[in-house]
C-alpha cells in the first residue's frame, strides 16, 4: 500500500474503528454500574421480618445456604415484571429466596403480595433504606445471590428475567451449592 | 424492545418513589455551616439515579437519602475522605463526580491529552512538509506583463470592481 492510498483511507478507517466504538457502547446498559460489592461479605444487618414483626433476621443467620436476596417495594412497577418469575423460581425450591422490602409500608407490602403471590422465605423490612445503602441499592428491583459463606456473588440490577435465571443465576447458585 | 421496556419500568418506578416521598421533608438541618459542608461533599457524588446529576442537584429519594447519611457522618465527626470512602465501598468509584487516577482511569485522564499531543505533532508535520514543498513560482514574461497590466489599470483588480448585480 501507497503513501497516498494509505492516507486516501485513513478517516475512513478512523470512521470504522469509531463506528465500532459507537456499537459495543449501544450494547451496554448505562444503568448497569458494576457493583463493589461482588466477592465481599453482605454488609451486617438485623431486620424485622415483615410477617412477623417481632422476629428478626441477622446477616449471620443466614449462613450456611446459597440464597437470594431479591430487593422490592409495593411502589416498585419494574417489580411487577418480575415478580412471576420469582414466584415460579420459588415453586421449583432450586434456590430460597428472601425479600428485601426497600423503603415501603408494610400494610402496603402485605397486600401487595398477598395479590401478586409471595415467593418469600421471610421478606426483611428495611423501612428507611440504611440496608439498601449498605448494599449499594440505587434503582428497585435488585437481586444478590449470596454463597454459604455470607459473601454476595451475583447482583442482578432490574428485574430477573427468566433468561438471567437460566444462564446466569441458577447455574451460579448450583455451582455455589456443590461447593 | 425488552430492555427498553425494563427501563421504562424502571424509570416509572423510581419516579413513583421520588413521588411517594415528596411529602417527607429533606431531613435539613438548621445550622447553615453543616448544611454547606453536606452540600460540598454532596457536589462531589454522582446521583446513581439520574446519572448526570450530582447528589447535591438531585431530588431523587436515594439522592436525599445519601444527603442525609452525610449529614449524620459528618455530625459524628467524619471527615469528607472517609465519606467518600463509605459511598465508594458502596456503590463504586462511578459515585465520584470526578473520577480517580489508577490504573483503569489512567486512558480516561490521560487519553484527550495524548489525542491531542498527536493532533499537534500532525498539524507540525504537516506545515513542515508544505514549507518544504512549497518552490518559488516561476514567472514568465507573459506573467509579469499581465500583473503589470492589472497593477496599473484604474479599476484595481477585477474583484474590486463594482458590477451591476450588487443593486438586484
Amino acid at each position: 500500500m501507497t503513501s497516498t492510498t494509505f492516507k486516501r483511507f485513513l478517516p475512513l478507517g478512523i470512521f470504522i474503528v469509531l463506528i465500532g466504538f459507537l456499537a459495543i457502547g449501544l450494547t451496554l446498559n448505562p444503568r448497569e454500574v458494576p457493583s463493589p460489592l461482588i466477592n465481599k461479605p453482605l454488609p451486617q444487618f438485623k431486620l424485622a421480618v415483615l410477617s412477623a414483626p417481632d422476629k428478626t433476621i441477622a446477616a449471620q443467620d443466614m449462613l450456611g445456604k446459597v440464597w437470594l436476596l431479591n430487593v422490592w417495594a409495593s411502589w416498585c412497577v419494574a417489580c411487577r415484571i418480575e415478580h412471576p418469575v420469582l414466584v415460579e423460581l420459588a415453586k421449583t425450591k432450586q434456590v430460597a429466596i428472601y425479600g428485601l422490602n426497600y423503603k415501603d409500608k408494610s400494610p402496603a407490602a402485605i397486600a401487595w403480595l398477598g395479590k401478586f403471590g409471595d415467593p418469600y422465605v421471610h421478606s426483611l423490612v428495611d423501612a428507611d433504606g440504611l440496608v439498601g445503602i449498605d448494599l449499594g441499592v440505587y434503582g428497585v428491583p435488585e437481586t444478590f445471590v449470596v454463597d454459604k459463606q455470607g459473601v454476595i456473588r451475583y447482583k442482578q440490577i432490574g428485574p430477573v428475567t427468566p433468561e438471567a435465571l437460566r444462564d446466569t443465576i441458577l447455574p451460579l447458585v448450583k455451582k455455589l451449592s456443590a461447593s | 424492545m425488552k430492555v427498553l421496556l425494563i427501563a421504562l419500568g424502571l424509570c416509572l418506578s423510581l419516579s413513583l418513589s421520588a413521588l411517594a416521598q415528596a411529602k417527607v421533608a429533606p431531613n435539613a438541618s438548621a445550622d447553615p455551616a453543616l448544611e454547606a459542608r453536606v452540600m460540598v461533599i454532596a457536589e462531589e457524588l454522582r446521583c446513581l439515579v439520574c446519572q448526570n446529576e450530582t447528589i447535591a442537584a438531585s431530588h431523587a429519594e436515594l439522592a436525599i437519602d445519601l444527603k442525609n447519611q452525610i449529614r449524620i457522618k459528618l455530625t459524628q465527626g467524619q471527615s469528607q475522605k472517609e465519606i467518600l470512602n463509605f459511598m465508594v465501598e458502596r456503590y463504586g468509584d462511578f459515585v465520584l463526580y470526578r473520577p480517580p487516577l489508577k490504573s483503569t482511569t489512567v486512558l480516561l485522564w490521560l487519553g484527550p491529552f495524548v489525542l491531542l499531543g498527536i493532533a499537534v505533532l500532525m498539524l507540525v508535520l504537516n506545515v513542515r512538509r508544505r514549507r518544504r514543498g512549497e518552490q518559488p513560482v516561476a514567472m514568465s514574461d507573459e506573467d509579469h506583463a499581465k500583473a503589470r497590466a492589472l497593477l496599473a489599470s484604474p479599476l484595481g483588480t477585477p474583484l474590486d470592481t463594482p458590477t451591476h448585480n450588487s443593486h438586484q
